[in-house]
């Protein structure tokens, strides 16, 4: 029902375009995972490695301690939710669900009623002589993880599950998602580009960028501790400020900043737009002019250009409370934990 | 004046494409022995002449046998094909579609002349056998363009799941692919199947003694304009008109959703 | 899987298919190539490699007649039928509401689908001396005895016409009912007259509807023995009937064959002028 995987030395190459670099990647049996990045970042290839519809051009996949590398998808414990569903036209929700233990040759009665079981759990128990085509998005979501969890696979594969659907859909189909995760324990991988459904559904999230993993961990660590300038942007928005560092700490436009250094040279100091405040403790960032102000309710999202460093904005967002004016001036602070330094190449 | 015209452009048009048909229609009513004005009828006795006689209704079951028979084979061998090129890698696929295609751009006369020369040095007696082989060589690259455009994206990914949840490609094809495309084989089938009911000059070349409708048609043409020529062409319309209203009516329209 | 174990699966469904091709088309043809390199002594077949069925070609002139005869029947068929079909499938695209379309076209096409012997028998039956077209101008006086219109070149093309304008009002209506009417409204709301709009705008988007459609015309048309025999006199006739003639009265099989090359040399020609603007994948 549920076990753990394990990816090393992953290498995959079409043609000459290196799709995959170096992966290595420990996931533990009922673990959420979700491998997050930009399209062409390699995600869905090392989901199509794992599902066992693509041969690697090196390394090895595990799958509960046994070498899965060049089983082909039928027998593995593993089974992949599509991007578009993939369910079968023709036949009805009760026989798409039953349809892999029918492979299986479980007997037409014990099968039906599995998948009516598994229709249950999803909320078509109804639906069950429906065809697709009658269905609406959010429910063919569902058909199609009851179908993929009526084989009892150790590990359900999921591609882009919500690309589909609207907004509003998305964030129920996620709770709902990570509800059945816990009810049936198994492992399982989910591909996306949206951090925010990252974070909404993963224990973990994979990081990935032009085929390399750039960082892992859990959703608070990623957001707020990102170990690189990529998931720093990639997972929100970031205020970027040249600097500096030097012996006694990291030189900006907006004065010395009292943070670790990380030796000298040039580097790129981050802070995202809720961590700016108004003054009052912390470490100031100094004056800067309202250049506007727009009300999203929970804040007020501002551009302000710095008065020591008029060829920088920084966005902030400003408790409801603030009323910033254009043109105002304002002093600026910052929790000194909220900055993160990265060094630039040289 | 100007916007009548098109109007009556179109009603001249239909006219002229439905004069040879009406006539033909009409005249299989006539009473008397020639199928020209005046109109004497309607009688259906050129029905009943026509229906007694063995040589036609034993041609017509032929004609029918071979057209069930050829677009079976073809649309069988035209599914595997199809399915075989847009599911498999396979080296120089290019040219095998180019291959299974060209019978389409050669006319019938030259592939039934082509058959009729190797069958004959071959030392194969005609039949009806014959005129089914070449009926499955010029119905085959239709079925297998019509089945291999229909192999889109839709069922590879069904197919994809099938195999993820097990099925082996005996069971993919026969319980994914198939079922899918269903529409696409029976369009090919109905078109085989009216291509070959009609088809008159491989037939003719290839068969001896039992022979296809069109074929003992022809040979009834000898005698000159008949009311019984009328009435058998007259039914033959009417099934190749069957054939296109299925088609249309189950086929294509469940297309539109 | 490996991939050989994959590359053989994939054979094995492709195989019967291109055996069949290969065995009942293939080697036919080049059978029928080396046959037209053969020649007749007496009623002996001596295959080898002579020139001499195409020399007879050129020497004869009732063959190279055959091969003219063809040629601009086929030509005039194409010409008339591309003129008379280009207006009936701009009406249906055009005119037309859009639920009618349908069913005007399954109208307009619907006697193509008469087998084509009995579809010449009943022009035969309309052109005759005392056919429906003879009486109708006797009896509205235009005429004061019967013409002959059945037996002759004009019988033979009316019934290709007949038969090709179907075909061709069918690949031109699809051609032009994906041409966004935006094509047109642009062209009107940039000043052009509605004839400049068909010159500049709706005829070259129409073009590989066609050219396809009169390609194909072109390929049946030179190629059908059926239609010349019943309807065209016995004062010319066409490669087709030549071939058939060879066949049977004399199983000149040798002089057939060179024929059939021949006749697929010149529809080679026709590809390669009209492959520009072919479009035979779409239909």
């Amino acid at each position: 029902m549920t076990a753990s995987v394990t990816l090393s030395g992953l290498n995959h190459r079409f043609g000459p375009f290196h799709a995959l670099k170096d992966i290595d990647l420990r996931i533990e049996a009922g673990e959420y995972v979700t491998l997050l990045g930009p399209s062409g970042c390699g995600k869905t290839t090392l989901l199509s490695i794992l599902g066992g519809f693509l041969d690697p051009t090196e390394g090895a996949v595990l799958i509960g301690g046994r070498d899965m590398t060049h089983v082909p998808p039928a027998k593995r414990p593993t089974t992949t939710m599509f991007q578009d569903y993939a369910l079968f036209p023709h036949m009805t929700l009760r026989d798409n669900v039953a349809f892999g233990l029918r492979m299986a040759g479980v007997a037409r009665r014990v099968r039906h009623a599995r998948a009516e079981a598994l229709l249950g759990m999803v909320g078509l128990a109804d639906a069950a002589g429906k065809r697709p085509h009658e269905l609406s998005g959010g429910q063919r979501q569902r058909v199609a993880l009851a179908r993929a969890l009526a084989v009892e696979p150790d590990v359900l594969l999921l591609d882009e599950p919500l690309g589909a659907l609207d907004l509003k859909l998305r964030r129920a189909m996620q709770d709902e998602l990570k509800a059945i995760q816990r009810q049936v324990g198994t492992t399982f991988i989910h591909v996306t580009h949206d951090q925010e459904e990252a974070m909404a559904i993963a224990d973990r999230i994979v990081v990935m960028n032009a085929g390399r993993i750039e960082d892992e961990g859990a959703p608070v660590r990623i957001y707020r501790e990102p170990a690189t300038l990529f998931t720093a942007d990639f997972m929100g928005e970031m205020n970027h400020v040249p600097a500096t560092l030097t012996d006694a700490g990291v030189e900006t436009p907006l004065g010395l900043l009292p943070v670790d250094g990380l030796g000298r040279g040039r580097a790129m100091v981050c802070l995202r737009p809720e961590a700016i405040g108004l003054a009052a403790g912390g470490v100031a960032l100094g004056r800067a002019r309202v250049r506007d102000a727009a009300f999203f309710g929970t804040h007020w999202r501002a551009h302000l250009v710095p008065v020591a460093a008029p060829e920088l904005v920084l966005v902030a967002h400003l408790p409801p409370g603030a009323a910033p004016a254009a043109g105002q001036e304002l002093d600026l602070g910052a929790e000194p934990h909220a900055f993160r330094v990265y060094r630039l190449e040289e | 004046m100007i916007r009548l015209l098109p109007w009556l452009y179109l009603a001249a048009a239909f006219a002229f494409i439905y004069l040879p048909v009406g006539a033909l229609v009409l005249f299989s009513f006539q009473a008397g022995n020639l199928p020209v004005p005046p109109f004497n009828g309607p009688s259906t006795r050129w029905y009943a002449d026509v229906l007694a006689d063995d040589d036609l209704t034993g041609a017509l079951a032929n004609s029918l046998l071979v057209a069930l028979g050829s677009s079976a084979v073809a649309v069988s061998l035209g599914f595997g094909a199809a399915y075989g090129l847009a599911r498999h890698v396979l080296p120089g696929s290019a040219l095998l579609r180019g291959l299974l295609i060209a019978p389409l751009t050669v006319s019938y006369l030259i592939v039934g002349l082509g058959l009729l020369i190797v069958l004959t040095r071959a030392g194969l007696g005609l039949s009806l056998w014959t005129a089914a082989i070449g009926h499955v060589v010029i119905n085959l690259p239709l079925a297998f363009a019509i089945l291999y455009a229909s192999m889109g994206a839709q069922q590879v990914n069904a197919e994809r799941a099938a195999r993820d949840l097990g099925a082996d490609e005996a069971r993919v094809v026969l319980l994914v692919t198939v079922p899918m495309l269903m529409p696409a084989i029976a369009a090919a089938f109905f078109l085989s199947v009216t291509l070959s009911w009609d088809e008159f000059i491989i037939a003719f070349l290839l068969t001896r003694f039992d022979v296809t409708l069109p074929v003992e048609i022809w040979s009834m043409l000898r005698s000159g304009l008949s009311p019984r020529l009328n009435a058998i062409g007259s039914l033959v319309f009417l099934v190749s008109v069957t054939a296109v209203v299925i088609l249309e009516t189950l086929v294509f329209r469940k297309r539109r959703p | 899987m490996t991939a050989r174990a994959e590359r053989m699966r994939g054979w094995g469904f492709v195989a019967p298919a291109l055996i069949w091709t290969l065995a009942f088309f293939v080697v036919p043809f080049l059978v029928m190539g080396a046959m037209s390199l053969a020649t007749l002594e007496g009623r002996t077949l001596v295959w080898g490699v002579s020139l001499a069925n195409y020399a007879e070609l050129t020497e004869k002139a009732y063959l190279w007649r055959a091969i003219l005869v063809s040629l601009e029947i086929t030509l005039t068929v194409t010409v008339v039928s591309v003129l008379l079909a280009y207006p009936l499938a701009s009406i249906i695209a055009f005119r037309v509401p859009p639920r009618w379309q349908r069913l005007a076209l399954l109208l307009a096409i619907l006697p193509f689908w008469t087998s084509y012997v009995v579809r010449s028998y009943a022009w035969l039956l309309v052109l005759a001396r005392e056919g429906v077209v003879n009486q109708a101008l006797l009896g509205l006086g235009l005429l004061s005895e019967p013409v002959t219109l059945a037996n002759t070149r004009f019988a033979t093309v009316t019934g290709f016409v007949h038969f090709f304008v179907m075909l061709l009002t069918l690949t031109i209506y699809a051609n032009l009912i994906q041409l966004s009417p935006n094509y047109r409204r642009a062209a009107t709301d940039l000043g052009a007259s509605a004839f400049q709009t068909f010159c500049h705008v709706t005829l070259p988007l129409a073009l590989p509807g066609i050219v396809t459609g009169a390609f194909l015309t072109f390929v049946l048309c030179i190629g059908d023995y059926v239609t010349p025999q019943i309807l065209g006199g016995n004062t010319e006739l066409t490669v087709p009937q030549v071939i058939m003639v060879q066949l049977g009265r004399r199983a000149d099989f040798p002089l057939a064959s060179a024929l059939a090359i021949v006749l697929m040399g010149i529809v080679t020609l026709a590809y390669l002028a009209s492959a520009r603007w072919l479009r035979l994948d779409r239909l």
